[in-house]
């Protein structure tokens, strides 16, 4: 037996047990902490097509050149960004019974990446997980994809329950520079008009399913869509003030539905602007 | 029988610890809940020298009474904003005026379930720049208080705006600043890195990206005067 030894040695071997326990329980947290940064920065490598944003907002600018419009206009649109808004520590809006938007836009993203699939677009996501990327990041990844739309879905605090809400963003004047680029923080501004079709077509989808909705997509200044180089709209379902969390699950499907219809009703008129950020 | 020395001393010993346990199971609860109390106290102390510091601007009562129309939420529609009149003795200055409609904006309508702002927050600075862009500067509860959402952020930036246009001629641009510094967004959603426009004929352009009020095809959240089309905004080329 190992502490079958004297009662003089009995203390000594504890305490080198003790020691060596400390020792693979600190090697342990130390790997553990290590992973999630190592599994980030090797997700980053492999996304290194992806445009990193500016440190200073207006310094990195989105290319949008004659040649990519043109592309674009011969391969129509094909890629759908999913954005589940907030995440990580930022848990967006609260409601009783511990309902977190951070976490439904989670599920409700699985729904609408899926009915999307069967329409046939391709859907990438701005986040997989419980983190929660910049604005910035979020952006990146949809300017770095051709033919693509941008959606982030949000669960609100306010407004009827079981009504659902598209926005775009309020109007932000076209800036180009001499080099026929768009500035990083008004990425938005030469998609405005279409990111306005997109949005009305889904929000006349979801009204059709969700009475009390609004006829039209509505206009605010989102943070993340400005800087979104892309047809881009919010979808905001309401609420999360609901007396049961199932009221938003069902919603779910019907959300999906609307939304995927309402991008294959704008894909045929889907077409890269050829003003306001190209160069002649 | 006398007990020997020992075991009196054993005894002693016991009933002392008892009494020791028992006073202490009944002293800790009350000790803490007073702490806690007097924790309480302390912020509320904190919270009302602060309001004190920033004390709302008082109306003078010498100052001509004037309909002034403030917009919270429409009892009709809680996802639009409504115009209330309430006849307010205001100054002709521009700040102090703003100031006043402002604070009564964040003073609330009778409903309490139509205000668009924090009971909490409170305008902590508001200057004009001489190109009309006014800086109003909030305490954290602007940003902490209000509901999070894209809906509930962007009624309480036009419910501003427009309170603004409505009373104050001077004021063409609105910049939100909490607590001293620039945002990112109000609470998660509304972009607050660029200036409001207050009213629309702004004959010059402002130093910021400007990151216009809802503007006209929605009647709902839509500055009145604000037309639909992007004539209603101009911005500063960088």
């Amino acid at each position: 037996m190992l502490l079958d030894v004297g009662n003089s040695q009995r203390p000594r071997l504890l305490f080198i047990l003790g020691i060596a326990f400390l020792f693979l329980a600190g090697a342990m947290m130390t790997h553990a902490l290590q992973t999630p940064s190592q599994t980030q920065q090797s997700a980053r490598s492999e996304s290194s097509q992806i445009p990193t944003p500016p440190s200073g907002q207006s310094a990195t600018p989105v290319p949008t050149g004659p040649q990519s419009s043109a592309q674009a206009s011969q391969n129509g649109l094909s890629v759908v960004v999913l954005d589940p808004a907030h995440g990580g520590t930022d848990l967006g809006a609260r409601g009783t019974g511990g309902i977190q938007e951070s976490e439904i836009v989670m599920e409700f993203t699985a729904e609408v990446r899926k009915a999307l699939e069967q329409q046939g677009f391709q859907v990438v996501q701005t986040r997989q997980a419980n983190d929660n990327p910049s604005f910035d990041d979020r952006s990146a990844i949809a300017n770095a994809q051709r033919n693509a739309v941008f959606i982030t879905l949000h669960i609100a605090s306010t407004g009827l329950p079981g009504t659902v809400r598209v926005y775009v963003n309020s109007d932000l004047p076209a800036v180009t520079t001499a080099n026929g680029f768009i500035p990083w923080d008004r990425a938005q501004a030469p998609f405005l008009g279409l990111s306005r079709k997109l949005g009305d077509l889904v929000q006349g989808m979801l009204t059709q399913r969700f009475k009390g909705s609004p006829d039209t997509a509505q206009s605010a200044t989102i943070r993340q869509l400005r800087t979104t180089a892309a047809p881009a709209i919010a979808v905001e379902v309401s609420s999360v003030v609901v007396n049961d969390r199932a009221d938003l699950d069902h919603m779910a499907s019907g959300v999906a539905d609307a939304i995927a219809r309402g991008v294959a009703a704008f894909k045929p008129l889907y077409v890269v602007p050829t003003t306001g950020g190209v160069q002649p | 029988m006398t007990p020997p020395v020992k075991e009196r001393w054993k005894f002693w010993l016991t009933t002392l610890l008892v009494f020791v346990v028992v006073g202490a199971a009944i002293s800790v609860p009350i000790i803490r809940s007073r702490m806690k109390r007097a924790a309480r106290l302390q912020q509320q102390t904190e919270e009302q020298a602060r309001r004190e510091l920033v004390q709302t601007v008082p109306m003078n009562p010498s100052d001509p009474r004037v309909k002034a129309k403030l917009f919270w939420l429409s009892d009709s529609d809680s996802s639009a904003l409504a115009p209330v009149t309430v006849e307010l003795p205001l100054s002709s200055d521009p700040v102090l005026r703003s100031k006043q409609v402002l604070n009564t904006l964040l003073a609330g309508p009778v409903d309490v379930e139509l205000r668009t702002l924090p009971p909490d927050a409170v305008l902590l600075a508001f200057y004009i720049l001489p190109d009309g862009t006014a800086i109003a500067d909030f305490s954290e509860a602007l940003a902490t208080s209000i509901p999070s959402g894209i809906a509930s952020e962007q009624l309480a930036v036009d419910s501003m705006a427009r309170t603004l246009e409505a009373n104050v001629p001077e004021v063409k641009r609105l910049k939100i600043l909490i607590h001293g510094q620039e945002v990112e967004t109000l609470a998660g959603h509304v972009d607050l890195t660029g200036t409001f426009i207050v009213h629309a004929d702004t004959s010059q352009a402002p130093a910021n990206p400007v990151a216009a009020p809802a503007a006209g095809k929605v009647g709902a959240i839509a500055a009145p005067t604000l037309t639909a089309g992007s004539s209603a905004v101009k911005l500063a080329q960088q």
